[in-house]
């Protein structure tokens, strides 16, 4: 009687995994169809490798947002942990520094911060909204410091850096390919290897994990540090393609690239989550973006529209 | 209030979980329901209520046909559920939660907290309930917030009060408060539907038994007339003549070693030794400090003073990590929270522990892993439709195997047991035992803390017993009897 029981559950189970694996793409397909329909440029090759440069800088924000999130966090100071890094990223190379020893550097900076929340929220036992909120001050604040509040520009960076944003690899926009390793990369720690297995075991929940002898505290310190990371990341791309770093830059990004992940289909509560739906997620974001400013609608209205199609991608998870 | 329930079926989807069930309550009494997780019981106190509506069958109160349409709709005419689990608002006073969703107001909406103090005292007053209304519930014991419950049925001068395993989280002196109450509610003619697992409860509070079992009710007697063998047979379908397992006396070297470990106010200078294949019974009251010991050792909450040896060597231990690594499992008493990650597959529940045993560098082999983890499920006969099942999906007894699972798999030499049947029916408990005589005598050491006598005496080769936070004793199995272990266990000698 129990394995019957249990059988019917099961099939509900598969059933609603596939609706969760797919809703997201079906309505991206759709989506996309809406626009083409609307205004045939859309499906232009130009413009959409235009709109998947657009979508990196939030997807790869988004990728490392997935990540904290299913251990059930949040991490508010991506925007300005990004703005820190790429500040910090241009006066190096104004200083003279090679542009890919000032890459890693960033990208280490990114990491470190990163970790200063982690380490906030495990040794410390703030919440992850209230710790990422203070440092999201924080980072801003010291961005602001080391600008003074001007953009740096003019730093040059050589070829190196001039190709980490605007450069094309085989007719495709090198961030792109950034975008697309870092994806693969990511995929792979979250989906194939234990450190995966322990991020969604701490989300489902920490307690049982921690007996389990997962230490978490690990591994969650290192979950913001690859969020850290990864909007280093991002705002080395973004420095590069302006050819300045601006000491606003990345303001309200973690609201992108935290819609991005939930759109996606990764639970606030944690535990359940899935990269794919993430980068489904950007390009959701990306192209109604692409889209509406395409059919000519008023950026006003375009931030209407992302927010029902937040609220949509929330109801239609919840039917599930 | 007088009850019957005549020939109610139910099936969810292919499940047919009620096959035709005859109940019958008369006012006044205590009727205990009993029957193995899956039975039928919450069923059908879930049809009473509202909550499912049967497929056939039909209720009569007071001897006229009636159905309720839902939980509220039955509350409102005097039956009231108190499931097991509890729902309530932490942070919101015992006035609060009493009146929540029925608060009494005025014209303007301005709720009226004078008046409903009131009345929850004179339903305090009738029940003999002494906890002051403007504490948060999370401030209570579980006892008091089921004591609190109980005062809110009242509210609604319930005639019918079902309580789901009332006494799953309470201590002992808690459980004869609520027996007092209970036998307080019979005084003013109200029906109360016991369902409960703990045997000794049932020969205490209640007049009648009935025994369900796979969706049919067995028999209905009153509890004079039947005893403790005959309801586990007919909740069981056969016999239990040798209900735990024949344990041997063999045991081997020392693998543990406990040294004065303190752990102020919990605990103070624990020793004991603890040999391979032999099962250490630890016993007491509730409160006595037992889990929180077994937490120290863990690595938990990590102990003051004192230091543990493992195979004659010093160890640190100072997070569940370590451990781990050395070598030590612990199955928690509350699976819930601290055992298992409820929405996960079983597979992910039983292979956390063991990422070692099918990755390299970190890469998992997940052909392997699903085979690590399908021979657990066997080896331990888990009950599952597959091992990509919410562990959520299965009853109480297969969750408790798929924790155990997770410690065989880790390849655990030490076990930890605190309450490993708690909210286990009579079958699975009985296959619980049976694997833990087979993992000692295959030479793993295991600590079983329980607050079940009889499975204390059937399942240890040794008991120790925990008195307000230091051992009072040491009793070897022969030697062992309810008696000796209660004189222990409230500081007698």
């Amino acid at each position: 009687m129990e394995a019957k029981n249990t059988a019917i559950i099961k099939k509900k189970e598969r059933r609603s995994d596939l609706y969760r694996k797919l809703g997201p793409l079906i309505a991206l397909i759709v989506l996309m169809a809406i626009v083409t329909v609307m205004n045939v440029n859309f499906i232009q090759p130009n413009n959409l490798l235009n709109l998947l440069r657009q979508v990196s800088v939030n997807a790869l924000i988004a990728f490392g947002m997935t990540f904290v999130i299913i251990t059930g966090g949040i991490d508010l100071s991506v925007g300005s942990t990004l703005a820190l890094s790429s500040a910090l990223t241009a006066g190096i190379i104004a200083a003279g520094v090679p542009s890919v020893i000032a890459i890693a550097a960033g990208l280490l900076m990114g990491a470190f911060l990163g970790m200063i929340n982690g380490l906030l929220i495990t040794k410390g036992n703030v919440a992850p909204f209230i710790g990422t909120l203070a440092t999201m001050t924080i980072y801003r604040g010291l961005t602001l410091v080391y600008t003074q509040g001007n953009p740096i520009t003019g730093f040059g960076g050589g070829f190196a850096f001039q190709f980490f944003g605007r450069g094309y690899l085989f007719g495709i926009p090198f961030p792109v390919i950034i975008t697309t390793v870092a994806f693969a990369a990511l995929f792979v720690i979250l989906h194939k290897m234990t450190f995966g297995r322990k991020t969604f075991a701490i989300g489902g929940n920490e307690q049982a994990a921690y007996i389990a002898g997962i230490k978490s505290d690990r591994v969650k310190t290192m979950v913001y540090a690859i969020s850290g990371m990864m909007a280093a990341l991002s705002g080395l791309i973004l420095t590069s393609r302006l050819n300045s770093a601006q000491p606003t830059a990345g303001t309200a990004y973690e609201l992108d690239a935290i819609a991005a992940v939930v759109i996606g289909g990764t639970s606030l509560a944690g535990g359940k989550g899935r990269l794919v739906g993430t980068l489904i997620g950007a390009l959701i974001i990306g192209t109604l973006n692409n889209g509406l400013n395409l059919l000519g609608i008023s950026s006003f209205y375009q931030q209407v529209v992302r927010g029902v199609v937040i609220i949509i991608a929330v109801l239609l998870d919840r039917k599930k | 209030m007088q009850v019957e329930l005549k020939g109610i079926t139910k099936a969810f989807g292919a499940n047919q979980v009620l096959k035709g069930v005859d109940l019958k309550l008369e006012a006044g009494e205590v009727h205990a329901l009993m029957g193995e997780n899956g039975a039928g019981k919450s069923t059908l106190m879930n049809i009473l209520t509202g909550l499912h509506k049967q497929d056939d069958g039909l209720v009569y109160i007071n001897g006229e046909q009636k159905q309720y349409e839902n939980p509220k709709e039955a509350e409102e005419n005097g039956v009231s559920f108190i499931h097991q689990e509890m729902i309530t608002w932490p942070d919101m006073t015992v006035l609060e939660n009493m009146f929540m969703g029925k608060e009494k107001k005025n014209k303007f909406g301005w709720v009226l907290t004078k008046e409903m103090k009131q009345e929850g005292e004179r339903v305090f007053k009738e029940l003999g309930i002494d906890i002051s209304f403007d504490r948060t519930m999370r401030t209570l014991s579980v006892g008091q917030q089921q004591l609190v419950e109980i005062a809110k049925t009242l509210l609604n001068d319930a005639e019918v009060i079902i309580m789901d395993e009332p006494t799953a989280a309470l201590t002992d002196r808690e459980i004869q408060l609520l027996f007092k109450i209970i036998r307080q509610l019979q005084k003013k003619n109200v029906v109360v539907v016991y369902i409960s697992h703990r045997m000794e409860e049932i020969f205490e509070i209640s007049n009648r038994v009935t025994v369900m079992r796979d969706g049919v009710s067995i028999s209905t007697k009153a509890t004079e007339d039947t005893d403790y063998d005959e309801i586990v047979r007919q909740m069981v379908g056969r016999d239990l003549e040798d209900y735990y397992p024949e344990m041997t006396n063999e045991k081997g070297d020392v693998v543990l070693e406990v040294n004065n470990l303190s752990h102020l106010p919990h605990y103070e200078n624990i020793s004991f030794k603890l040999h391979s294949g032999e099962i250490l019974g630890f016993s007491g009251l509730m409160g006595a400090g037992r889990t929180e010991i077994m937490r120290g050792i863990f690595g938990i909450d990590p102990f003051e003073e004192g230091d543990i040896l493992l195979d004659g060597e010093k160890i640190t231990i100072k997070t569940p990590h370590d451990a781990v690594k050395k070598g030590i499992g612990f199955l928690t008493e509350n699976r819930k929270e601290e055992g298992l990650i409820l929405d996960f597959p079983v597979k992910d529940n039983i292979s956390i522990t063991a990422f070692e045993e099918f990755s390299n560098n970190g890469w998992i082999d997940t052909k392997e892993e699903k085979e690590f983890v399908e021979l657990l499920v066997k080896r331990l006969t888990v009950k599952t439709a597959g091992i990509d099942l919410p562990v959520s999906a299965l009853s109480g007894g297969n969750q408790q195997k798929v924790v155990l699972a997770k410690w065989i798999g880790a390849g655990s030499r030490i076990l930890i047991l605190d309450e490993p049947t708690r909210g286990v029916d009579v079958g699975a408990k009985r296959e619980i035992y049976n694997l833990m005589k087979e993992l000692a005598e295959r030479g793993v050491a295991i600590i079983m803390v329980s607050s079940d006598l009889p499975e204390v005496m059937g399942v240890s080769n040794r008991v120790l017993v925990v008195h307000e936070g230091a051992i009072s004793g040491e009793l070897q199995r022969d030697d062992v009897s309810e008696e000796r272990i209660m004189t222990l266990a409230t500081g007698g000698k």
